[in-house]
């Protein structure tokens, strides 16, 4: 198929619309019953004309080797330490390091050092933990907002909040981005050993507890002091950097 | 701009004709699923070397011990390194269905993984996510399922700023929306939209071409136009839909197939064309289109087509809108390069891709159906020839180039060429149509 030069050339021009040229009718046409009418056409969903366009898509979408993101190997560099003060992790691949910055050291609350995946629960959890304008406001008024993104709703009390996030939004009952705010007083003492070997699969047994916390928390009246003494320092009652899990209450002992 | 992720990475072995067996195969099995309203496609994101199944395997089968043997050292290893790999290995058993299966119906597992999942650990967050990528890659309805309980953190990870673990939980939510209406029933509820619109704001175009990928597999769903494409119009993805489909500097390839294929299941539902078109859709589109003839061309890329198809979609199908007459110049469709660029995206199928010349000429039919303007442009850049060449092509392109020309006041034009000896049975039978349809 040729296309005259003039294509090429009006496509590098400039914008505009052509002069429509007056219509006029054949006098032929006029003759015999012309059914032809010019008219737009639409095609639905799953109209069978979007068959090989749609197949050719699917192709593209199933061929995972051409998809692999640029380099199949990470470049690694020499080792480092990450700079954050207190942590002493080392890496040797940049992405290794920015996921691990932004898992631990991103979005961490200065009051309690606590790590949250995302800006949006970071703000929550300092409105609701560390200010005591909202423990006053909240109770007057509906002060719990949901955790989910788009949804307006604000609730009298946490635990509301919680059944909303179950049953409206279908989240699981033990979110952990979700924990009540520990009361004053020494309640359970939090284990700071680490989890004991059990067999798995005996009753699901998992790492649960609150996940979020860079350090061991510490027995219940040190956290009311939580603040003068920051938490990562622990005077040696077993803490540990990185990954710390506490044990839940395990209700058949 | 143009520059596509190039690499075409074979797996060993395999020989032209075998891949090209393979292809017709895979070709054949979506055309069947398609007509039985089944089509489904996942997408896998595997940073290590291909390990296909048939044939030098190294997808291990894991068996239970082994599965619970890696969880526990997942969980409970001294050294985060060795807990890492500890993931590695149960991922690479977990890329062979037997394994997914033993995994799901070990009790646990999926508690533990979610656990891993949500970690501290940043390592083995990323691991554990790697393993739930694998799982949701499964053709197993029960698999998929069985990843529900990890969408509700999928979804909260989106607001993260970690561009490779955020990527990974998109292809894994992807994967996850199109393999049943049970996944999508709660997806909906926990947010998934919003959480594609604040997400949909990510500098980082391997994000951004994840996102698309996932909300495309979302707007494919059978019961989207009820129940999926009014929230996500009454979000603002629409706009920064159209934002990332604007030619310039900015754009990129792969992020514009994902979102033009969005924006084709979105108009084709025909829910609320007239929001898109106040939108301006359809200028962002014919300059689309204009910057897509630039590209063929320049550099006879073969994989423009893959744009190229759901931009003519959409277009064609919003030209139909009503509202297309109540809006703004700005807002509409005149430009005659639009024609230009066409003709020349047509040569282009003519040569790399026939199957999509039908749809070139529906969008060139909508076009000049009630444009004389538009007609007049196909008379004045001298058209209707290459036109008439594209008559033989197939019974499909016959009748859509045909109603085309008809449009044109066709019949003067064939009196012209009639003298052309080559086009004389094309012209007659043309006269016979206009005369006799």
């Amino acid at each position: 198929m040729q296309l005259p030069p003039a294509v090429h050339a009006r496509l590098a021009g400039g914008p505009g619309a052509a002069e429509p040229l007056p219509v006029e009718r054949s006098p032929k046409a006029g003759a015999v019953p012309f059914r032809f009418t010019a008219r737009q056409v639409r095609f639905p969903r799953e109209h069978e004309f979007f068959e090989d366009g749609d197949v050719q898509r699917h192709l593209y979408l199933q061929d995972v080797l051409t998809q692999v993101a640029g380099a199949p190997e990470r470049p690694r560099v020499p080792e480092f330490t990450c700079q954050v003060a207190g942590c002493c992790q080392v890496f040797d691949a940049l992405e290794d390091y920015e996921h691990h910055y932004h898992t631990l050291h991103r979005n961490v609350c200065s009051f309690c050092k606590r790590a949250f995946p995302s800006g949006h629960l970071l703000d929550i959890h300092i409105l609701e933990w560390h200010d005591s304008l909202f423990q006053i406001l909240s109770e007057r008024q509906n002060m719990y907002q949901c955790l989910v993104e788009g949804c307006t709703e604000k609730f009298k009390t946490s635990k509301d909040r919680k059944d909303h996030l179950v049953r409206r939004h279908l989240y699981p009952a033990d979110f952990r981005f979700d924990k009540p705010k520990k009361n004053m007083s020494p309640a359970t003492p939090r284990a700071t050993v680490q989890v004991s070997a059990e067999a798995l699969g005996a009753e699901g047994e998992q790492v649960e507890g609150d996940a979020m916390e860079v350090c061991s928390e510490p027995a219940g009246e040190r956290h009311t002091a939580g603040r003068r003494i920051p938490p990562t320092i622990c005077f040696g009652q077993g803490a540990s950097r990185g990954f710390k899990s506490t044990k839940k209450r395990n209700k058949h002992q | 701009m143009w520059l596509r992720r190039q690499g075409c990475l074979r797996p060993a072995g395999c020989g032209v004709e075998e891949l090209r067996r393979r292809r017709r195969e895979r070709e054949a099995a979506l055309r069947k699923a398609r007509r039985e309203q089944q089509l489904i496609s996942k997408r896998l994101l595997r940073d290590d070397a291909p390990e296909e199944g048939e044939g030098g395997c190294v997808a291990v089968i894991l068996g239970q011990a082994e599965i619970q043997q890696f969880l526990q050292l997942a969980q409970r290893g001294t050294e985060e390194k060795e807990r890492g790999r500890a993931l590695v290995s149960l991922r690479r058993g977990l890329q062979h269905p037997e394994t997914q299966q033993t995994f799901i119906w070990l009790e646990g597992s999926m508690r533990t993984l979610v656990g891993l999942l949500t970690s501290n650990q940043a390592l083995l967050q990323l691991e554990a996510a790697r393993c739930l990528h694998e799982l949701s890659h499964s053709e197993q309805s029960a698999v998929a399922e069985a990843c529900l309980p990890a969408t509700s953190y999928l979804l909260t990870y989106l607001s993260g700023h970690s561009s490779d673990f955020i990527e990974l939980c998109l292809y894994t939510l992807g994967n996850l929306i199109v393999e049943s209406e049970a996944v999508r029933r709660q997806l909906l509820p926990q947010g998934i939209v919003p959480a594609l619109a604040a997400c949909v704001q990510s500098p980082h175009v391997t994000v951004l071409e994840a996102l698309g990928y996932a909300l495309s597999q979302l707007l494919q769903a059978k019961e989207a136009p009820e129940k999926i494409i009014p929230s996500v119009l009454g979000s603002t993805l629409p706009q920064h839909m159209l934002q990332l489909l604007q030619p310039g500097p900015k754009l990129n390839f792969g992020v514009a197939v994902e979102f033009a294929w969005c924006l084709h299941y979105i108009t084709c539902s025909q829910v609320n064309n007239a929001l898109l078109i106040t939108h301006g859709a359809l200028s962002t589109l014919g300059l689309l289109l204009l910057d897509l003839a630039g590209a063929v061309q320049r550099t006879e890329d073969a994989g423009l087509e893959l744009l190229a198809c759901p931009v003519l979609r959409c277009l064609s199908n919003l030209l139909t809108e009503a509202a297309v007459g109540a809006v703004g110049e700005q807002m509409q469709l005149r430009d005659e390069r639009v024609v230009a660029a066409l003709f020349i995206l047509l040569q282009f199928f003519l040569q790399k891709q026939p199957s999509l010349l039908p749809e070139g000429l529906w969008l060139l039919n909508n076009l000049t159906a009630n444009s004389p303007s538009f007609c007049t442009s196909l008379l004045s850049l001298d058209l209707i020839e290459p036109l008439l060449q594209l008559l033989p092509v197939s019974n499909v392109v016959s009748l859509l180039a045909a109603q085309a020309f008809l449009q044109q006041s066709g019949l003067q034009a064939l009196e012209r060429h009639e003298k052309e000896a080559q086009l004389q049975d094309r012209v007659h039978a043309l006269q016979q149509t206009a005369l006799h349809s």
